[in-house]
């Protein structure tokens, strides 16, 4: 697995990573929750067709700044920054998680950025009849199989590498779950409804059938209230996080759908 | 030193199997079991006591804020407070406090704080608290990335608000205000003392310098368990150039006073256990939401063997249940008869360097009964072997300034008259 090469930008002053790895079309990626520490197998699998650029969100490893944003405003216009930065032009944008939730303002906002749109388990909708995950309120040892259909695995790459200093490890995870929490908390909707129809994109919905943070019934919804031509795949046997339970799979789907 | 009679109202009739069959006592605590009519007699017993310990000549009387919350029964305590200050003639009326951040505006603080303070002719302390995470995260939803960047905007208006005096406007992050103009006005000039009720972050603690307020430590575990936060206090108040006046300090102690040890292991073994195994059954679930902490407390914390050690105690439920014999032995709750209890609070005073020490008195299901016969075995008894402690060496700087005593109103008796 190739290295990414790394830049710093600033948003609102604030220092924010933006990896970039492989050749071919440009295609960007908002991170979901927790962000990436390290280049994971799921990123490589896409640079190995795409060039691929990563912007680390504010507050998400790799970046600061989450604490000047105190609305959803704020945070799309943080989002905006970077990806401008990162120098999106009607482009490719694939959005996980609260990524997925920024990813869906952007199309939303800015018809040129995104050329075709992939939402992964977004976040931004809240029913009450069928509630998300209660993410906010877990025991530590309740967080694995909250994101993840394989928890010993996924306990596994969350726990702190040998080459990193503990606490500061712990501490960066718990500056990623603020971040998410900072846009998030208490619930998770965004407002984004109010928005989606304002995607005229082509928009792939992809989630794992055993999401336990988003119910997979919600691509029902975004997909309802998106304008743009909408298609939903589901990944079997894959928690939220479907990057890490079914990285390759999910790969391909991606690709497939952006072919 | 004050002696403060705290009451932190606890539903008194939580079930015996309430730890094995009950998720938790805070934030999601079943609704079923809160008997409104129980609770009447529950508020009114309280107030008695409260009422009854100002009567007994305890210098203040302290109330504080929670939310779903099985052990507090006051979401409102300024309510409680407003009661206080008609039927209390000359004790403190201490209020600990106001979660800031959950009054929108924050000037409801201000207003209501003001209300109390001419009430009672100038006896309020306000406290403000940030709030536990139960509290505010999670009963009330605020955003613990926000929780402390609201809770300073929050405090910068009240002081602005009770301090100026002409209309002003409010350009905050959280709060646009356009004329600003609190009416009514407190009593005591600026304002009234403001203590701060903190857990042990390095934080709070420069604040408290940087403002002198008083820092109050409100564990529930003891002067054992609390020395390692006193002293981390005083350690940052000699760095920040700061008097060791005990004044600047507040301390939560649950006692238990009878007439020999072996009636005190008696009387209060029910309403401790009661209380270390029903109330204080929080799900860890709730208590760490990701902001709460800021990073350097994180860093100081997770440094810590100690608090290491405890979280992972902690991953199932926030304490493992003690028998009254721990609780005791780990200093949670002393007991004994009045000498004793004196010598242990003396020594715990003068140990800890507390000027205001807040004592629970009625604790658990305790009964108002026993709550009354503790209090007043206290205040005959305990008070005046220790009342005198630090009062010739150190002002107290934070104490209400009433107005004087015949200066007051004299509220109508109750039940005294019949309408011809």
């Amino acid at each position: 697995m190739n290295e990414p090469s790394t830049r710093i930008v600033k948003v609102n002053g604030s220092g924010c990573r933006i990896w970039e790895n492989g050749d071919g079309e440009p295609l960007v990626l908002l991170s979901g929750f927790g962000g990436y520490p390290n280049w994971t197998p799921f990123l490589g699998h896409l640079a190995s067709k795409r060039r691929l650029i990563v912007p680390s969100l504010p507050g998400y490893p790799g970046a600061d700044g989450h604490r000047l944003l105190d609305n959803q405003l704020d945070w799309v216009s943080a989002t905006l920054d970077l990806l401008e930065a990162a120098e999106i032009n009607n482009t490719d944008l694939i959005g996980l998680g609260p990524g997925a939730a920024l990813a869906a303002e952007v199309a939303a906002m800015v018809h040129t950025h995104v050329r075709r749109l992939v939402l992964i388990g977004p976040m931004g909708l809240f029913d009450e009849g069928d509630p998300l995950g209660d993410i906010w309120a877990l025991r530590d040892s309740e967080v694995p199989a909250m994101f993840s259909s394989q928890p010993e695995k996924f306990a596994e790459a969350l726990s702190c590498p040998d080459n990193e200093d503990e606490v500061e490890w712990r501490i960066l995870q718990t500056r990623a779950r603020e971040a998410a929490a900072r846009m998030l908390w208490p619930i998770g909707d965004t407002g984004l409804a109010k928005r989606l129809h304002r995607i005229t994109a082509p928009t792939l919905l992809l989630w794992g059938d055993a999401d336990r943070v988003v119910p997979p019934a919600y691509a029902n919804r975004f997909a309802d209230l998106i304008t743009g031509p909408c298609e939903t795949k589901t990944i079997d046997g894959s928690g939220h996080r479907v990057d890490f339970d079914a990285a390759e799979q999910t790969a391909k789907a991606i690709l497939s759908f952006l072919h | 030193m004050k002696l403060c009679w705290f009451h932190l109202m606890p539903y008194t009739d939580l079930p015996d199997d309430f730890k094995d069959s009950h998720n938790s006592v805070w934030v999601d605590i079943d609704s079923r079991l809160f008997k409104p009519e129980k609770a009447h007699h529950m508020y009114n017993d309280f107030m008695d006591e409260l009422e009854f310990a100002a009567e007994s000549g305890f210098d203040g009387v302290c109330v504080n804020e929670h939310h779903q919350n099985g052990y507090g029964l006051m979401p409102s305590p300024n309510l409680i407070a407003a009661t206080l200050a008609r039927r209390t003639q000359d004790a403190a009326i201490i209020v600990m406090g106001n979660s800031l951040a959950l009054y929108n505006p924050p000037l409801r603080v201000a207003e209501e704080f003001a209300m109390l303070d001419c009430i009672s002719g100038g006896r309020l302390v306000a406290g403000f608290p940030v709030g536990t995470p139960m509290d505010t995260c999670y009963a009330y939803g605020m955003n613990p990335s926000q929780l402390r960047e609201r809770y300073y905007e929050a405090h910068d208006l009240i002081l602005k608000a009770w301090a100026e005096p002409e209309p002003f406007a409010w350009n905050g992050r959280y709060n646009k205000l356009r004329h600003v103009n609190p009416w009514p006005r407190p009593v005591q000039s600026p304002h009234p003392p403001i203590w701060i009720p903190g857990g042990g972050s390095v934080e709070t603690w420069q604040w408290c310098a940087e403002q002198d307020y008083v820092y109050a430590y409100l564990s529930y575990f003891g002067y054992k368990a609390g020395a390692a936060t006193m002293n981390g206090f005083w350690r940052e108040m000699k760095n920040l150039g700061k008097d060791p006046n005990p004044f600047r300090a507040g301390f939560l102690q649950f006692v238990g006073v009878a007439e020999n040890r072996d009636k005190a292991l008696d009387l209060y073994r029910e309403p401790a256990e009661y209380f270390y195994n029903r109330c204080l059954h929080v799900d860890a679930r709730y208590a760490n939401p990701p902001g709460y902490t800021s990073e350097a407390t994180m860093r100081a914390k997770v440094k810590s063997q100690v608090l290491q050690a405890a979280r992972r105690a902690t991953d199932q439920s926030m304490i493992t249940a003690p028998t009254f014999e721990e609780i005791v032995d780990k200093g949670y709750v002393i007991i004994g008869s009045p000498d004793e209890v004196a010598e242990q609070l003396r020594e715990v005073a003068v140990d800890l360097n507390i000027g205001h020490l807040m004592l629970l008195l009625q604790f658990g299901n305790m009964g108002k009964e026993l709550a009354i016969h503790n209090t007043a075995l206290f205040a005959k008894q305990v008070a005046p072997q220790i009342n005198g402690l630090f009062e010739n060496e150190w002002p107290d700087e934070w104490w209400p300034q009433a107005m004087a005593s015949s200066t007051r109103a004299e509220p109508r008796p109750v039940f005294q008259t019949t309408l011809q």
